[in-house]
């Protein structure tokens, strides 16, 4: 071990980058005199250089990487993720700040980049290699390897424009995945491809990592970004919000995610209902409002109510739905209000459900009188971060997702 | 594993100074310039039926018509030579030239997922091209050893000056494809100029007439042309009918090299910027 081991093998120090808002303008302007382009470049490109609208798609990002650290960047899209990647990946430039890096970089920030449609299956592994920063030996080494891994050796001598999508970007993958450098940078390349090859992906991403290079991981799919990075970075409108474990970052990153509406106001006064909801908002078990629970926390609903006259059975209920389809539905005991403004809060803790998208639908009733009922007016995301006690249960099937209790194990038999 | 800790260390910085044009870069992805040289090769004639002819076709019919046209109508005088063989020795390098140029012009514009999405020297993607055209221009000499051979003409001594003619044109289709290519990226109205460029600087080129035909001042303008002393050169050298014109090539050679080497700062200066503008 040299001592140039011990340094960080990434450092981003104040790292900005800025674009310009409304740039496509200059090509377009087909009525400029194309000879004064040509002509007086340097008028030209000077007259465009005037101050334009800007955006700053990163703002002084700082960050270490150690080596054989397995990073993953979280954020919205517009966040700035990419950006970053980018930059890592020399493609583009920063407007501040400076960027060190100890090792040979390899980017993978979207797969089949210089397949060329016309080329065979073969050609295109080694151009694309080439592309991806392979020496010829080593593609020539690996070229057994790829193929396996792509499954398109029959299609090795075809031009890749009669493949089949699947088949191209398995292809793709396979060169990309076995690229070999110190510092891997991948961006939402397991967006690709069916079920079972994203599978693969992920295994082969899952191997690289313990491998012990340094991956720095941008994805949108969450579960992978938990499985594969202990560490998480989130990113905001281009600034770090937080610098910490996976589970921190997704659980900020998931509570951020209430770019759903959590809480809904009545606009319009409903006509001789005997009480009305004028707000109502979810929250977490702690009172803060939230729209996405991890499944089996305990998530609960807060209403105000209006109760214009006085009713002495009045009973509330919860209905919810996915995708237009009732789950289920829980009422409140019937119970007397008399007139006046109400603040309440409804919980139940007995159904829990599978990961996915749910809308609630409110209803008032009361015994014999008419009903007043507001659909779909919330929705909720149950995210597939399992609270500890759902955390060994197996989560993904159907839309109810109770934990199956084991009374007793008992060994009947002894095997020989 | 084997550990392969290069001591490799890499620093982004928002600016590079002019002249820091990292050849060690360059010396290390240089095996994907040949990459991209072989894959334009490949694909040029795909799906096509007459395939790598095409290389042929060009000159010759261009020859053919400006021979009918030129030599037959208008009795353009040729050296002393039979006019066919006089322009096909200057359309052979003319049509590189062209071609060379005309693909290296787009090929920034035209490959931007590469601009986009992957890191490699971006220098390669205009000279790709250049290399290429190197192919057509060795399968359509064929038909000047053919004509050549048919018109009993022998090369003289000189013909070993050819590669170094031949370079010196890829430099110049490169360096002028570098300063389009960069400016394309931007602005796309090089698209729209450049065939008609290309369409005029012929006719300011010795491919259908030869430079003596014109008056000294005109000839000493033409002489700016770095192709007039490079198609000259080249014709000379083949065929063997004149001496060359060394203070001729030597003109060209400079500008040339001029060319060349502002289109490399160029483009290095400006590809910091390509993949935020393509």
């Amino acid at each position: 071990m040299t001592s140039r081991n011990n340094k960080p093998i990434i450092e981003v120090k104040g790292l900005s980058k800025e674009y310009r808002i409304g740039m496509d303008r200059t090509y377009k302007r087909f009525t400029e005199s194309f000879t004064n382009a040509v002509c007086h470049p340097i008028r030209t490109l000077r007259e465009n250089a005037q101050p334009k609208d800007t955006f700053w798609a990163l703002k002084d990002i700082n960050f270490e990487v150690e080596r054989g650290e397995v990073l993953g960047i979280i954020g919205r899209n517009g966040a700035g993720k990419s950006t970053l990647l980018k930059i890592l990946s020399r493609i583009t430039y920063p407007t501040e700040g400076e960027i060190v890096m100890r090792g040979r970089v390899g980017s993978l920030l979207e797969v089949g980049t210089g397949f060329h449609p016309e080329l065979t299956g073969r050609e295109n592994i080694y151009f694309n290699g080439a592309i991806l920063g392979m020496k010829k030996r080593e593609i020539e080494d690996k070229f057994d390897e790829i193929i396996k891994f792509s499954g398109v050796e029959k299609f090795l001598d075809t031009p890749v424009k009669r493949y089949s999508s699947g088949m191209n970007v398995r292809l793709a993958f396979s060169v990309a995945a076995h690229l070999d450098p110190e510092i891997l940078l991948v961006d939402e390349v397991l967006a690709v491809g069916d079920a079972e090859f994203q599978k693969k992906c992920l295994g082969k991403m899952g191997e690289v990592a313990s491998e012990g290079r340094t991956v720095l991981f941008v994805s949108h799919n969450l579960e992978a970004v938990r499985r594969l990075c202990p560490r998480g970075i989130l990113i905001e409108s281009g600034e770090i919000i937080l610098d910490g474990s996976v589970e921190q970052s997704l659980e900020q990153y998931l509570q951020e995610g209430n770019s759903r509406k959590t809480e809904f106001i009545l606009k319009e006064i409903p006509q001789d209902a005997p009480a009305w909801v004028r707000r109502m908002r979810v929250e977490n078990d702690s009172g803060v409002p939230c729209s996405s629970f991890p499944v089996g926390r305990p998530w609960r609903v807060r209403l105000f109510l209006n109760v214009e006259r006085s009713e002495t059975n009045l009973s509330i209920g919860i209905g919810i739905s996915k995708n237009g389809f009732g789950v289920g539905s829980t009422w409140s005991k019937p119970e007397e209000y008399i007139h006046g403004i109400y603040e309440v809060v409804l919980s139940c803790h007995n159904i829990s459900l599978t990961p996915g998208e749910y809308s609630l639908t409110v209803t008032i009733s009361s015994f014999g009188g008419k009903s007043f009922s507001l659909r779909d007016i919330i929705a909720i995301n149950i995210n597939p971060f399992a609270d500890i006690d759902f955390s060994s249960h197996r989560i993904g099937y159907g839309i109810i997702v109770n934990p199956l209790n084991i009374e007793k194990i008992v060994r009947v038999l002894e095997h020989d | 594993m084997t550990e392969q800790t290069s001591d490799f260390e890499l620093v982004i910085r928002p600016k590079y100074g002019l002249f820091d044009l990292n050849w060690k870069e360059l010396k290390e992805y240089h095996e994907l310039l040949f990459f991209l040289a072989l894959r334009e090769i490949k694909i040029r004639y795909k799906q096509t039926v007459m395939g790598a002819s095409w290389a042929v076709l060009q000159p010759l019919f261009t020859m053919v018509v400006f021979t009918l046209i030129f030599g037959g109508l208008a009795q353009m005088p040729s050296e002393g030579i039979p006019y066919a063989l006089f322009s096909y020795s200057g359309l052979l390098l003319w049509i590189y030239f062209q071609n060379a140029l005309t693909n290296a012009g787009n090929s920034l514009v035209g490959n931007a997922p590469l601009l986009s999405k992957v890191y490699m020297p971006r220098i390669f993607i205009p000279t790709a091209p250049c290399l290429a055209g190197l192919a057509d221009y060795g399968i359509a000499m064929t038909i000047l050893a053919v004509m050549m051979v048919y018109y009993q003409f022998v090369p003289t001594a000189a013909v070993l000056l050819l590669p170094a003619i031949v370079f010196l044109t890829l430099l110049l289709a490169a360096g002028v494809g570098y300063w389009l290519s960069s400016i394309s990226v931007k602005y796309r109205d090089v698209q729209f100029a450049l065939p008609f460029f290309i369409q005029l600087l012929m006719f300011v080129s010795p491919v259908i007439y030869p430079t003596d035909i014109l008056s000294g001042n005109l000839q000493w303008l033409l002489s700016l042309n770095p192709l007039t002393g490079l198609i000259n050169a080249h014709r000379a050298v083949l065929l063997g009918h004149v001496p060359v014109d060394y203070a001729g090539l030597g003109i060209s050679a400079v500008i040339t090299i001029v060319i060349f080497a502002s289109g490399v700062l160029y483009l290095r200066r400006t590809e910091k910027y390509f993949a935020d503008l393509v």
